[in-house]
């Protein structure tokens, strides 16, 4: 039976992970490559590395590390950030990512899926969608949730399911960083509008809230997140060891 | 030394990178010579079946693999460089492969119940269901990467493992010296890295 995955995601900016991290026994906490191999040993799924680096000489930083962690971690990474055109997917294929996440990018040039999608495979390309209630519709926001573009939601995420992105993440901006639990009503509708794979993102503050997601959402087949694990607040082997008990699929 | 061959199709960055990590001499080449002279051969592969045989058969290396297979030399197809290994796909249309497993390719959609979803994308659990020496490190249970709309159908006795998605769906098979993977042991953690520990200590078959 095909297991939920769990899936940290490390923020980068100038070649090191963003947000304090506390772990005991490593020795470079911000080194996104030693972090990579921490959780790759740990039970890690998949990773996403996010680019939030503005700057050229940073992104280059950022393609080097990623190759650097490409060479000594053997699961899937997503790279997402400053992705806008399919020589931004070239670039990061090149380094070994495997899946590329396309948000604000997708927005500016929505043909953007269509022709990576053509060019590497459904598989290869992901949509990240930052998602708000605004009057009760779900809208999608833009430039890392700052910006509303006044498009539904729902009908933007099937366009682009449609158009060949081969997986969905949500980001609930309603229920990010507020740590009481993923956004359930928005995701049931997503899950309800694409039959490809959906990734829930915000809102995850302990175990028992993945517990209630992957009870409540069957159709959900993976929790990201990023400060509860980086914090060590959620351990990702104690969340698989639940997850088991819970009579949920985990690979331990 | 270990050839990863390449014929145009996909990232060979991985795999490289993986064979390196077990301390394993693997190159990237579309050399015949350097894929003869190799101890072992690996048939990488993404994207769709008849493009990746056409290309594979542009080449010629079609007739360097199917050479060193029959005098006995390691051979693992990955992902689609499996199910190349099979007589023919039925991905778009009907194309021949490689004919050195026995099987074709055909939609997971055929087979699987409606409502799960296409690909199958994730962590499988790998069932064996004839043990064989790639498997020697492999424990009940153990988990790997799966990413894929199409399986190997019909592979009847050549099937070593499967992977339970509603239905069984072929996952590895083997027809003496040549191995096949559906899944890519190069994503798949230590336990896909204990498989390719397994290739490179295969024997050659007289």
């Amino acid at each position: 039976m095909i297991t939920k995955r769990i899936i940290p995601c490390l923020d980068v900016r100038d070649g090191r992970v963003v947000k304090g991290i506390n772990f005991e026994g490593l020795q470079d906490v911000s080194s996104p490559v030693e972090l990579a191999k921490y959780y790759s040993a740990n039970g890690a799924d998949e990773l996403v590395f996010y680019d939030i680096t503005a700057s050229a000489e940073g992104r280059k930083l950022f393609t080097e590390i990623l190759t650097e962690t490409a060479k000594s971690v053997f699961i899937p990474l997503t790279v997402g950030g400053g992705i806008n055109t399919v020589d931004d997917f070239d670039r990061v294929l090149k380094c070994g990512a495997d899946k590329v996440s396309v948000n604000s990018g997708a927005i500016r040039n929505p043909n953007l899926i269509y022709e990576a999608a053509k060019r590497y495979g459904d598989q290869c390309v992901v949509l990240s969608a930052d998602v708000k209630r605004v009057d009760g519709v779900f809208r999608v926001f833009a430039k890392g949730g700052r910006e509303n573009t006044g498009m539904e939601a729902i009908e933007w995420i099937r366009r682009c399911a449609d158009m060949g992105a081969g997986e969905i993440v949500v980001n609930s901006i309603d229920t990010d960083g507020v740590k009481r639990g993923f956004d359930l009503e928005m995701l049931d509708a997503v899950c309800n509008t694409v039959s490809v794979p959906v990734i829930a993102s915000g809102g995850a503050g302990c175990i028992e809230d993945f517990i209630t997601l992957f009870h409540n959402l069957p159709k959900v087949d993976a929790g990201l997140a990023a400060s509860i694990f980086h914090f060590g607040e959620v351990r990702i082997c104690d969340l698989k060891e639940k997850m088991a008990q819970s009579g949920i699929p985990a690979r331990r | 030394m270990i050839a990863i061959v390449d014929y145009g199709v996909g990232n060979l960055f991985s795999l490289a990178s993986s064979f390196s990590a077990i301390g394993a001499d693997a190159v990237a080449t579309s050399d015949p010579d350097i894929i003869r002279a190799a101890e072992r051969i690996i048939l990488p592969g993404v994207g769709a079946f008849g493009d990746a045989a056409q290309k594979l058969r542009d080449t010629g290396l079609d007739r360097v693999v199917i050479e060193e297979a029959d005098r006995g030399k390691p051979l693992m197809g990955i992902c689609l460089g499996m199910q190349l290994l099979l007589e023919k796909s039925y991905e778009y249309g009907e194309h021949e492969g490689l004919g050195l497993i026995k099987g074709a390719v055909r939609p997971i959609a055929d087979v699987i119940p409606k409502g799960l979803k296409i690909p199958h994308i994730g962590w499988n659990a790998l069932h064996v269901t004839r043990q064989t020496p790639l498997f020697k490190y492999l424990k009940e249970g153990d988990c790997v990467y799966f990413v894929h709309s199409f399986y190997g159908a019909d592979c009847d006795e050549s099937v070593i493992a499967t992977a339970e998605y509603g239905v069984h769906l072929t996952a590895a098979v083997a027809n003496k010296n040549v191995y096949g993977c559906q899944f890519h042991p190069e994503k798949s953690g230590e336990v896909g890295l204990n498989i390719l520990r397994a290739f490179c200590e295969l024997e050659a078959q007289a």
